[in-house]
């Protein structure tokens, strides 16, 4: 059973704005899954209804088993949340506010835990100072220990590394991992492709309230190992000679260039064949180049195809 | 790595209560001098102005010298204020700084919500009119003929009101609105409301007008529970005070389920 199920879940808000429709999400045990959208796609949407700080509209969300209205405290007991923005209680010391965390979730105080919590993050020379005195790093650290104090199977990282130094960011990551290592589910929300690419298991693509592609990042990866050659033509195509049926070929630029894609991993290339079959056809390039197809390719490739579907 | 399940077997959650209750305590202990010296002050001031100035020229209000007939309604007065000051902000805040996102995500009933903040608010208005009681003792020599009414009004007033103001600071979406109820409202109510009269005083047509306003049942009841005289009968003023709960937490229920204000 996966430690979150989403189904058909949609969010109108008051404005008349759709910001989810009809989503469908498994989220596995013990995974790191990575969401990744640009801005306003309905990322932290979806991560507060799940906490429960959004309604939404249709749909049913399932934590561990536990329905998120009809059984809320067994549901929200699960799950830790690092919320996007820094919203901190200016007079609280960093303890007593990791402490009053512990407390809201109904845990007896376990001094042993905060403190873990506190040194894991680099906060334990902080714990006497109040949060207004912190810097934004540390107030986002500060948002972390609160998230883990109660020691929850699930944590939700709404946008963890937005606007935070490298140090921290490594700090983060560290953590995560450890995190998985004991067996706790992590989510995160980022539109920065390289933060999904190294940190999680699966990705998932948001665009505009939908989730358009979820996969295992080794699958994406491998699509990511895949590289175009261009050549650049001395004279326009009309369309590809016969003779090069065999290669993955396509033509660019009004009949100017020929993209061949192929796999680098593979054993061959197909290269030479491709280039003795292009002199046999007659075919001269003055110009050449490769390059290589990112995350961040096929994501705007998707957004692209996503957008073009909606029209 | 699952932590120990409280509260699981009443069925509520006793440390959450607990922890929004200190919390907002603290706020109150931060400030203490501030907190203690300004009721003080105030009541001080009251004490010059009405009990020395008017209080010569007014001799005695049903027996009793004016000096010690005002201080039931200026305790009144400084518990209905400071009930919905500090309930309305402690909701509004959270709300406006964000940080409520943690209450809103946290395994709590809106129950808890409430005993948490309301109950902090009730008790520092409470502790605040203790002190403004303590001090009108170095003033006048008190007299408290049934102390323990004088407890349950106190106790009965400053929960209704801080659920009132919690309601308030549940409403609104600016600080002046949080300002408005109460100084629009409330603040003229208490005066007309027999603070610093016994509506019985007034020509007939403004006493029957008095009889509209909650307020007067309320420092008519309390002040019953100091001097064994009042306005209305102690009853009245007890189901009145106690209708006016009824409906604050019927208003909170309301809220809560519907999550007016606090979900989007
Ligand atoms: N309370 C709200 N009322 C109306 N619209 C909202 C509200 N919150 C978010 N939105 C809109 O919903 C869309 C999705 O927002 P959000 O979930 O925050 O996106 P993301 O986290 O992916 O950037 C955005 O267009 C945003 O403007
Ligand atoms: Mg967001």
């Amino acid at each position: 059973m996966p430690i979150i199920s989403i189904a058909n879940l949609s969010k109108t808000y008051a404005t008349g704005f759709s910001a989810l429709s009809g989503v469908d999400l498994a989220i596995e045990r013990g995974e790191i899954f990575a969401l990744l959208g640009p801005n306003g796609a309905g990322k932290s949407t979806l991560i507060n209804i799940v906490c429960g700080i959004v309604t939404p509209s249709s749909g049913t969300v399932t934590v561990d088993g536990h329905d998120i209205a009809g059984n809320y405290r067994a549901a929200r007991r699960a799950i830790g949340l690092v919320p996007q923005e820094l919203t901190t209680d200016a007079f609280e010391t960093v303890w007593n506010t990791v402490s009053f965390s512990r407390g809201l979730f109904g845990l007896k105080a376990d001094p042993g835990h905060i403190e873990r919590t506190l040194r894991a993050l680099s906060l334990w020379d902080k714990r006497d100072n109040r949060l207004m005195t912190l810097s934004g790093g540390m107030k986002r650290r500060v948002l972390i220990a609160k998230a883990l104090s109660h020691e929850p199977r699930v944590l939700f990282l709404d946008e963890p590394t937005a606007g935070v130094d490298v140090e921290l960011r490594q700090d983060m990551w560290r953590l995560v991992r450890d995190l998985r290592g004991q067996g706790v589910t992590v989510i995160l929300t980022t539109h920065y492709i390289e933060e999904a690419e190294e940190m999680a298991d699966r990705i998932g693509v948001i665009r505009s309230g939908r989730i358009i592609l979820v996969e295992e990042k080794a699958a994406l990866m491998r699509k990511l190992g895949r590289k175009r050659l261009t050549l650049h033509l001395q004279t326009p195509l009309d369309a590809l000679p016969d003779d090069l049926a065999g290669f993955d070929l396509d033509l660019a630029a009004g009949g100017q260039e020929l993209v061949y894609t192929y796999d680098t991993k593979a054993e061959r290339t197909g290269i030479t064949g491709l280039l003795t079959g292009l002199s046999a056809a007659g075919i001269r390039f003055n110009d050449l180049h490769t390059e290589q197809s990112s995350l961040e390719d096929i994501f705007v490739g998707l957004v692209r195809e996503e957008a073009r579907a909606a029209e | 790595m699952m932590g120990k399940d409280m509260g699981e077997r009443t069925g509520m959650n006793w440390p959450a209560v607990r922890a929004i209750y200190l919390f907002e305590m603290g706020r109150f202990w931060r400030t203490a001098g501030q907190s203690i010296l300004a009721p003080v002050i105030s009541t001080t001031l009251y004490f010059v102005v009405f009990g020395a100035a008017i209080g010569s020229r007014v001799s005695a209000v049903d027996g009793v010298p004016y000096g010690l007939f005002i201080v039931p309604g200026l305790i009144m007065l400084s518990l209905l204020t400071q009930s919905i000051a500090n309930a309305s902000f402690g909701i509004y805040f959270p709300r406006f700084a964000g940080t409520i996102y943690e209450i809103l995500s946290a395994p709590i009933s809106p129950l808890e919500v409430v005993l948490g903040y309301v109950g902090a608010a009730a008790s520092k208005s409470i502790l605040i009119g203790l002190i403004i009681l303590a001090t009108s003792a170095l003033f006048v020599p008190l007299r408290i003929d049934h102390p323990v009414w004088m407890l349950a009004f106190l106790l009965l007033t400053a929960v209704t009101f801080s659920l009132f103001g919690f309601i308030i600071g549940l409403w609104a979406d600016g600080f002046e609105k949080l300002q408005l109820v109460p100084l629009l409202v409330v603040t003229p109510l208490t005066f007309l409301g027999g603070s610093f009269y016994a509506v019985s005083m007034l020509p007939p047509f403004w006493h029957t007008v008095s009889l509209l306003n909650p307020v007067v049942y309320l420092i008519s009841g309390f002040r019953w529970a100091f001097f064994g005289t009042a306005d209305v009968g102690i009853g009245v003023s007890l189901a009145m005070t106690g209708l006016f709960l009824a409906i604050c937490l019927g208003l909170v229920t309301y809220i809560f389920r519907t999550g007016y204000r606090l979900k989007s």
